[in-house]
């Protein structure tokens, strides 16, 4: 078999029989150029989504949920329904202390506040931050320069901020140098010690954060809290953890076990896994459409093999009364099949290459690139290329058995 | 060297069946250059496809250079008909879109043999049959004459011990049937046995033995004096 494969005569015998007829060659061709075409071109997209995906949260814990303090809306001890609930520090530490697969408890504050720098002015966001936030959150400082909040500050209470892309541009000058510039917040003048850049996707946006200790003191909050976001270990289900922090706050407040209102959540991590969930999803249809196409141009290629063995079953008998055994007759047609289907599945492979290429080029550059990297992985080329030799193989074998299930003599009559 | 015994044949059409070969007992010797005759229907052609293990006998015994054909698979028959017998058809039979060259070492490909060796032995049937010139050319591009000398060739390959030839000369001008007829005898001289039906009396009778079938038996079965086509040429 081996060196029936190396054969010059094999191949002889392959292209006459392909350049006799080279426009039905080619329209067969076609159907399985295309389905594996649509196989890669679809993967590699897939993948570049995800790749972007996996990139704007890259900088971002994503078992992560947000905790803040709503109305009780059940009586409970004594207290009437309605009552305003307070997230306190304390409850951020006996959190961290008592719930399992807890990796940070990081409390935040947040208000909206009227910022001045000379003559330029606008109402931002304003949250009171520790430096463990950039551990969660990942902020890209600007030309790395700079820095984000550090213990000193919270424990001095500095007066220094960390301000967004977006605000350097309101406040300042282009190509201004910011740093150790004063901004001023609720009239008082504040340091900027760093810019980070905006992402387009990763929870709440604040546009300046200061040490948590100053909010506390400018703003007058004591020992409140906003909120709070707490990150799992990654063995640890988030949602699980989400239900254990809620009921263990409504027990430190006092509240109704069954009390669902009392505490706000946004479950990042369960978001996330939809995400993930749907890219999957997406997958597998890739996957199902890719090869479904696939299995149709390969059966286009048996089709048109059956008619060419037709039309050849006069040759066939002469072959035969020739001495050609049914099993070399067979090894031919399907020697004939395979080669169909990886010719036109390397062209397939190739060309869907190009489309990725182009898919690259045009969408994806840039940050916000919606294709990130959009590619397939070689295993799975090889894979779709064996997936090709296995199918052209078997639908060779119908128009095999079918050149040789007439008899020799019966060949030899056709006209 | 070729010996049949009550050979019966016949086809199945709709309902009832056809009874084509009715008993026939034949035995061609070595050397032998046998014409069998018959008007259409008369059998003719089921006997040589029989004898070509092409197609099967209902009942009766047929032994060939003393190995019995009988009840042979697909393989089988395919590797005898390769080691023990030449075919020419009336249409030539070449393959299109393969040269005179191809065409001749086409059962030498089957035989298994080398590539240069397939050439080689191609080259010296071609050159038998005077053609070796025309080596490299489609049969789309020679005269009907030339495809069956190609045709010839290619059954004079494999050396087989029986060339069987079916109305060779049908779709071919009377001098052109005897040039074929010529070469064909020519063959026989060296000692090829040599099979060919036909329903012309003038091909017939440059046979050395005649058999005439008239519905399935055999009606005459005489040796005639050989009439050399070269006279006619």
């Amino acid at each position: 078999m081996i060196k029936f494969l190396f054969d010059r005569d094999t191949w002889q015998e392959v292209i006459d029989s392909m350049s006799k007829n080279k426009l039905r060659t080619i329209i067969t061709m076609i159907g399985v150029w295309w389905g594996i075409l649509l196989l890669i071109a679809l993967l590699g997209a897939a993948r570049g989504i995800e790749n972007s995906f996996n990139r704007q949260f890259s900088d971002f814990a994503t078992n992560s949920v947000f905790i803040w303090g709503q109305r009780s809306s059940k009586p409970f001890k004594g207290f009437q329904e309605g009552r305003a609930v307070q997230l306190k520090l304390s409850d951020a530490k006996r959190i961290q202390e008592n719930i399992d697969g807890i990796e940070f408890v990081v409390p935040r504050n947040q208000r909206s506040s009227f910022v001045v720098r000379n003559s330029l002015s606008g109402t931002y966001g304003i949250a009171g931050d520790y430096p463990l936030l950039d551990v969660v959150q990942k902020k890209n400082l600007i030309k790395g320069q700079g820095r984000f909040i550090n213990q000193t500050d919270i424990d001095n209470n500095r007066k220094v901020a960390v301000i967004s892309e977006d605000i350097y541009k309101q406040l300042f000058e282009k190509d201004e140098d910011p740093f150790g510039k004063f901004i001023r917040i609720n009239d008082i003048n504040f340091k900027v010690i760093g810019v980070f850049e905006t992402t387009p996707f990763g929870g709440p946006q604040t546009e300046i954060h200061i040490p948590f200790s100053t909010f506390q003191q400018i703003y007058n909050q004591g020992d409140n809290i906003g909120w709070m976001m707490i990150t799992g270990k990654p063995e640890f289900d988030i949602k699980q953890i989400e239900e254990d922090i809620k009921l263990s706050l409504r027990n430190m407040h006092k509240i109704h076990p069954n009390d669902q209102r009392a505490f706000g959540s946004f479950n990042l991590g369960d978001m996330f896994k939809s995400i993930v969930d749907f890219l999957k999803g997406m997958q597998f249809l890739t996957w199902f459409v890719g090869i479904a196409t696939l299995i149709a141009g390969v059966f286009a290629i048996g089709n048109i093999l059956l008619i060419t063995v037709k039309e050849r079953t006069k040759e066939i008998g002469v072959r035969r009364a020739l001495g050609a055994t049914p099993f070399e007759i067979k090894r031919q047609i399907v020697v004939e099949a395979v080669f169909l289907t990886m010719i036109a599945g390397l062209m397939g492979i190739i060309s869907g290459g190009w489309i990725l290429i182009l898919i690259d080029k045009t969408l994806g550059q840039g940050d916000d690139a919606v294709f990130v990297n959009a590619s397939v992985s070689i295993a799975i080329v090889f894979v779709a290329l064996l997936i090709l030799v296995a199918l052209g193989t078997l639908i060779g074998l119908i128009p095999a058995f079918k050149a040789t299930s007439i008899k020799p003599i019966e060949a030899l009559r056709e006209e | 060297m070729l010996k049949i015994s009550q050979l019966h044949k016949s086809y199945p059409i709709g309902d009832s069946s056809l009874h084509v070969l009715k008993g026939i007992d034949l035995e061609v010797e070595s050397g032998e250059m046998v014409a069998i005759m018959g008007s259409s229907g008369s059998g003719k052609s089921t006997l040589l496809n029989i004898i070509g293990i092409l197609d099967e006998a209902d009942s009766g015994e047929y032994t060939l250079d003393d190995v019995e054909i009988k009840n042979l698979n697909e393989k089988k028959a395919a590797i005898y008909r390769n080691k023990f017998l030449g075919f020419i058809f009336q249409s030539f039979n070449l393959i299109n879109y393969k040269n005179a060259l191809e065409n001749v070492a086409l059962p030498l490909y089957y035989q298994g043999l080398k590539r240069k060796e397939r050439q080689e032995k191609g080259k010296f049937h071609l050159k038998k049959v005077g053609l070796l010139d025309w080596a490299h050319h489609l049969p789309s591009e020679l005269s009907g004459g030339q495809k069956q000398r190609v045709a010839i060739a290619r059954a004079l390959a494999a050396d087989p011990k029986l060339l069987l030839a079916d109305e060779p000369t049908g779709a071919l001008d009377t001098t052109t049937s005897y040039e074929i007829m010529e070469f064909l005898q020519q063959l026989n001289d060296e000692g090829k046995t040599i099979l060919i039906v036909t329903h012309e009396e003038d091909i017939a009778e440059m046979c050395k033995r005649i058999i005439r079938l008239r519905d399935g038996v055999i009606m005459e079965d005489k040796k005639v004096n050989q009439v050399r086509a070269s006279q006619y040429v």
